[in-house]
């Protein structure tokens, strides 16, 4: 399958547009929505270079932490996990529970909103 | 005739009602709002009266698409007027639209000058002094609203911390959605429910963005319509959340001051003794709420409802409240 351009320029392309060219000719609400217009194609990027990386490591997680043998996808260890929480198996008293759930957080924000204030207290701490 | 014409003229009508024959309205232009709330800066030229006024609406037939917890604008001025009394700065209900108006149902409200965009409250320097005075302002003006009695605005709903928790917890696992950290925040909520207080009248939605702020400080609580009867300290830990203090996480309150003026302002004018760690159950309660409230306008796009880049784009800030739910946790773990 062809991929040039690849998806990421693609995607840079367009946010080159809305930035350069449709942002500054609008106003009101329409320049505001090209302003998260562009919010979301600078997200679609990061989480373009950074899904695989994050999904790999978030099952490593899982699966230690629910001594998986390694055949359950990432999705149904989530349920699990969520169960698991549900049913009062794993609590806020467990360190893995709570590193894994931090480390998840933390990857994700850095997809979502990178600037966002408590992504920064939980890399202070 | 147009629709603008019609409700030209019904404005007119009302306004000649209220202020007398020789009062003329110049102009009617809406500020925001969503489809069932609308917001008017009314500008009129009378002989005894204001050159301008607020118009909170909902029209004919909206009033049923409205968010199940709101009271309904002609309940929200009813407890403004209350507040006025007690003392909490508010603006002035000048008329309740009656169904001789013909105008759907709302109110005209005297309008009021400031801020209410938070990042300029917190970022200006003409509101510096503002940013100083506020915590104490708002302790003052809660203890004024929790004061409120209650048997005189009968139409308020109680709703507990407990309750919102369920309503909450009830939203989140019927939708096919696997969040792992909602869950383990829901339990720890459950399991760790700070004896109730006295119920108090409750604004429900008080926070940067519905206050009004000017370059001395409070000038107005706005947006009511989440009123109810419950716990005072929802109200204190929903200023608290992360999420309402736009960046500035190092001050608690709000993201412009420390709780603890606040707390000392609220006790000294009548509201009861509260410590900070008090506040913590309900800070977490208002991580949860929002997170759930951000997929609740997500699902708003998937459905189709509101297809707006808006509405998809809040779906990515649910995870926002999910760090902010495990730096709780893990605070409440070493607490």
């Amino acid at each position: 399958m062809h991929n040039q351009p690849s998806v990421t320029e693609l995607v840079q392309s367009v946010k080159n547009f809305v930035d350069q060219t449709a942002m500054p000719e609008l106003t009101g609400r329409a320049a505001f929505h090209a302003r998260v217009a562009s919010n979301v194609l600078a997200t679609i990027l990061r989480d373009l270079e950074s899904r695989d990386s994050n999904d790999a490591a978030e099952l490593g997680r899982l699966q230690a932490l629910l001594s998986d043998n390694g055949t359950s996808s990432i999705e149904k260890l989530n349920r699990d996990l969520r169960d698991a929480i549900r049913a009062g198996d794993l609590t806020i008293e467990s360190d893995q529970l709570l590193d894994h759930l931090k480390k998840t957080a933390i990857a994700q924000l850095k997809v979502d909103q990178p600037g966002y204030s408590g992504l920064a207290d939980a890399l202070k701490e | 005739m147009s629709d603008t014409q019609e409700f030209n003229d019904r404005l007119q009508s009302v306004l000649r009602r209220v202020y007398g024959h020789n009062t003329v309205l110049q102009s009617a232009n809406r500020l925001s709002g969503g489809a069932s709330q609308e917001t008017w800066l009314i500008a009129l030229d009378a002989e005894s009266g204001p050159s301008d006024l607020i118009l909170r609406r909902a029209p004919p037939g909206a009033e049923q698409s409205m968010g199940s917890a709101a009271i309904g604008l002609e309940n929200e001025a009813k407890v403004i007027r209350q507040a006025h009394q007690g003392a909490v700065p508010v603006p002035g209900v000048v008329h309740v639209l009656d169904e001789d108006d013909d105008m759907g149902s709302g109110f005209l409200m005297s309008r009021i000058q400031g801020e209410t965009i938070a990042r300029r409250i917190l970022r200006d320097d003409k509101f510096a002094t503002a940013r100083d005075v506020l915590p104490e302002q708002c302790g003052r003006a809660l203890a004024g609203i929790h004061a409120i009695d209650s048997a005189q605005v009968p139409v308020l709903k109680p709703s507990s911390g407990l309750d919102q928790l369920a309503y909450y917890e009830n939203i989140y696992q019927s939708r096919e959605v696997c969040r792992p950290i909602f869950d383990l925040a829901m339990v720890w909520l459950r399991e760790n429910a700070p004896a109730p207080l006295p119920t108090v009248v409750v604004h429900g939605d008080f926070r940067l963005g519905n206050i009004m702020v000017d370059e001395s400080g409070l000038a107005a609580v706005l947006d009511w319509e989440l009123a109810h009867i419950g716990d005072p300290r929802e109200d204190i830990g929903w200023m608290c959340t992360n999420s309402w203090r736009f960046g500035h996480s190092d001050k608690r309150l709000g993201g412009f001051g420390d709780l603890e003026p606040f707390l000392d302002a609220y006790a000294a004018s009548g509201g009861v003794e509260i410590k900070p760690a008090d506040i913590d159950w309900w800070d977490m309660l208002g991580s949860m709420k929002w997170g759930i409230m951000c997929m609740l306008m997500y699902e708003s796009f998937r459905s189709g409802a509101d297809p707006s880049v808006e509405r998809a784009a809040i779906g990515r800030r649910v995870s926002e409240t999910e760090m902010d739910l495990i730096n709780l946790l893990e605070r409440q773990r070493h607490a």
